[in-house]
């Protein structure tokens, strides 16, 4: 019996025709020319949202707490469950730019920028929560260790306070990741720029960008350290956020799956969010040629992988549950199942145990419409899972006598629709003023950076020599 | 390609660094000395609707402090004296002194002098006057040399950690329950007078949550 083995080409990163000069001008063309009318229309919606959650913060800290729907029982609602969806939704920006760059993915390139940006406007919209959840908004430098005049410190024991330091060492490591990365390209913008406004800001952003070999030397080194300082980080982070729920003893919360429960959906959201937002700036943009299906299909994968993860979790869960005989433990998953919450159960199981599984299927994985949708619905069901999380476990624990339901009030809703305008305010300035996709590496991984596609003789691009060479072997058993 | 920057640009930089390094030490020695109680409450003396003065009445005149704040070895809050007080003398003395005009008035109508407090701690902070004076805490530890106030002001910033120095370390403010009105009193051996006394006296100064913020 004899078969052949051949290597299966890996696809072209990018596809079209481009040579450097034609990806340059495809991605610098949108910081660089005048405002969409679209544009302006997006922008201005984004800014009512974010007028509607200043006027809910505002309002909170006028009239205290109480304004949300919080009972006793429940004590921890939306702000909550919202800043641990945001955090996580971040997550993904982190992954695709410091952990695929450890694994020397080139398909991160497409979508790196546009992720880390999502990162840090996610872990902005994150950062609101635990601030104003608090009832004294005015003595929230306490949480930081400051010396002072009462002599008080904070308890370094709680999980909250590694709150503090997890999400704000994320913020400023991924506003420095992205920044990093952002300074080749806004080199790349200040020598395009025509208007004198324009070369001055992208020239002082690029702080002296000369694209020298030492420059680009020092660059990789750095990136490399930050992406090996980031990638620990956003494990831990979001370790640290399961840790607010996981180092209680609530039933349904004091459990030790929740670290990397928690850090898998956390992935899985983000790669939703990434896609979701992807699909439309690919379109609307004209970038089809960089965020390809290829990459589309990747992140599909890691999607499918993550939220494989996350199922398991629920399973393990429900087993933990049932082989703990704890009464608790076994009481509050059936009230899951079955509970006051069991809508929200049912619609979590759905989003997030069933939509996945669509994705073992190569034509639905490459199919943008279905990707589209499969998206939105993974982030609504993260929504739902950190949603029974807090409030399920919370409204129905040890004492019946402290059973209440939790339901949101207005000023919940508006708050958590006012994050997405601070967050899409942000993104759109994004897309318009910097570069969405990181042009310098982009051009790293086309076929004319690789030295070997040149020809010896004339040292001019030879196409021919990128075709992938297909090594057959033949082998008898 | 024409150059963006002037040659000066290059400078920039350093002097971006050098002003940012002086912006936040002087925004950090600024907010550490102005925004303490040390700059904002020490030395509060308001004006009060008499001009009583501690310096004559306890320095001149040589009174105990107990004679006007009688409560301070029995209650947690040390009174400020009545109207009735003030009349045991001036019934007699100055009887027709413009200074004592609201204290006659006070007398007549049974309306009380409005003083100004001018040590005042916020109200969840429970502070005990007998706690202390019965242990050896002088008046003039915490008030300063009232005897020499013509107007009353505010010594100490009576912050947290300011009640905690000596919470922590007792021994170098205690002194023998006989000598707490006594103004200036001062020995050589303090510290060790001081931890001879805490011994003795068994002070055990709290420095939990509880004991003053119950």
């Amino acid at each position: 019996m004899s078969t052949d083995y051949q290597y299966v080409p890996e696809p072209k990163l990018v596809k079209g025709d481009h040579t450097f000069g034609s990806i340059t001008d495809l991605i610098a063309k949108t910081p660089l020319s005048p405002t969409p009318k679209l544009w302006y229309l997006a922008f201005g919606l984004a800014n009512i949202l974010l007028i509607v959650l200043l006027g809910a913060i505002g309002y909170l800290i006028w009239d205290g707490t109480g304004i949300w729907g919080l009972n006793n029982p429940a004590g921890w609602g939306w702000a909550i469950i919202n800043f641990v969806w945001w955090v996580g939704i971040g997550h993904a920006g982190t992954l695709i730019s410091a952990i695929l760059f450890l694994f020397r993915q080139g398909w991160r390139t497409a979508i790196n920028r546009f992720a880390e940006a999502m990162t840090i406007f996610a872990v902005m919209c994150a950062g609101i929560f635990p601030a104003i959840h608090v009832g004294r908004i005015w003595v929230i430098y306490w949480v930081f260790p400051i010396p002072n005049q009462m002599a008080a410190w904070p308890n370094f024991s709680s999980p909250l306070l590694w709150d503090v330091f997890a999400v704000s060492t994320y913020f400023t490591v991924s506003l420095l990741f992205w920044y990093v990365g952002l300074i080749p390209d806004l080199a790349t913008l200040r020598d395009k720029a025509k208007s004198k406004v324009a070369k001055i800001s992208y020239g002082i952003a690029a702080l002296g960008w000369t694209g020298s070999f030492r420059n680009w030397w020092n660059y990789e080194k750095a990136y490399m350290i930050l992406a090996g300082l980031a990638t620990p980080l956003v494990l831990s982070v979001h370790t640290i956020v399961s840790f607010d729920f996981a180092v209680s003893v609530i039933p349904g919360w004091h459990s030790t799956i929740f670290p990397p429960y928690f850090v898998a959906g956390a992935i899985y959201s983000g790669f939703a969010m990434v896609l979701t937002l992807m699909l439309i700036a690919r379109k609307i943009y004209g970038l089809e040629d960089i965020m390809n299906i290829d990459i589309m299909e990747k992140m599909n994968l890691v999607m499918m992988i993550t939220g494989n993860l996350v199922a398991f979790a629920y399973l393990m869960e429900g087993f933990v549950a049932w082989y703990s005989g704890y009464i608790y433990e076994q009481g509050i998953f059936w009230l899951y199942v079955v509970g006051p919450y069991a809508w929200g159960f049912w619609i979590l199981m759905f989003c997030n145990v069933v939509t996945p599984q669509f994705l073992w299927f190569k034509n639905i994985r490459r199919n943008v419409a279905i990707t589209f949708v499969i998206s939105i619905i993974v982030n609504i069901g993260m929504w739902f899972e950190r949603f029974m999380i807090s409030v399920a476990s919370l409204s129905t624990d040890f004492m019946p006598s402290a059973w209440d339901y939790y339901s949101p009030s207005f000023w919940d809703i508006a708050t958590y629709i006012g994050t997405f305008g601070l967050f899409f305010t942000f993104f759109l300035l994004f897309l318009r003023f910097l570069p969405m996709v990181a042009i310098a590496e982009v051009k790293g991984v086309m076929p004319q950076a690789d030295p070997h596609n040149y020809d010896g003789e004339t040292n001019e691009f030879d196409p021919s020599k990128t075709e992938p060479v297909v090594v057959q072997q033949e082998q008898t058993v | 390609m024409a150059q963006i920057f002037p040659k000066w640009a290059d400078e920039v930089p350093r002097q971006l660094l050098l002003g940012l390094i002086i912006f936040a030490t002087a925004a950090v020695a600024g907010v550490w000395y102005y925004f303490s109680p040390e700059y904002t409450d020490v030395g509060y003396a308001p004006e009060q609707p008499v001009p009583f003065s501690h310096q004559m009445h306890a320095g001149q005149l040589d009174f105990d402090c107990q004679y006007c704040h009688t409560n301070v070895f029995e209650s947690k809050h040390a009174n400020v004296p009545a109207t009735e007080t003030c009349m045991n003398c001036h019934n007699q003395v100055m009887t027709d002194s413009p200074r004592l005009e609201k204290v006659r008035e006070s007398w007549e109508t049974g309306e009380a002098v409005e003083w100004i407090r001018v040590h005042n701690l916020p109200d969840y902070a429970y502070f005990n006057h007998a706690a202390h004076v019965n242990v050896g805490v002088g008046c003039e530890s915490c008030h300063g040399r009232v005897d020499r106030m013509e107007v009353v002001q505010q010594v100490e910033p009576l912050s947290m950690s300011w009640c905690l120095d000596c919470h922590r370390n007792p021994e170098q403010q205690v002194r023998p329950v006989e000598e707490v009105t006594t103004m200036g009193y001062e020995i050589v051996n303090q510290i060790e007078k001081g931890q001879e006394l805490v011994s003795e006296n068994n002070i055990n100064p709290p420095t939990d949550c509880q004991s003053c913020h119950y």
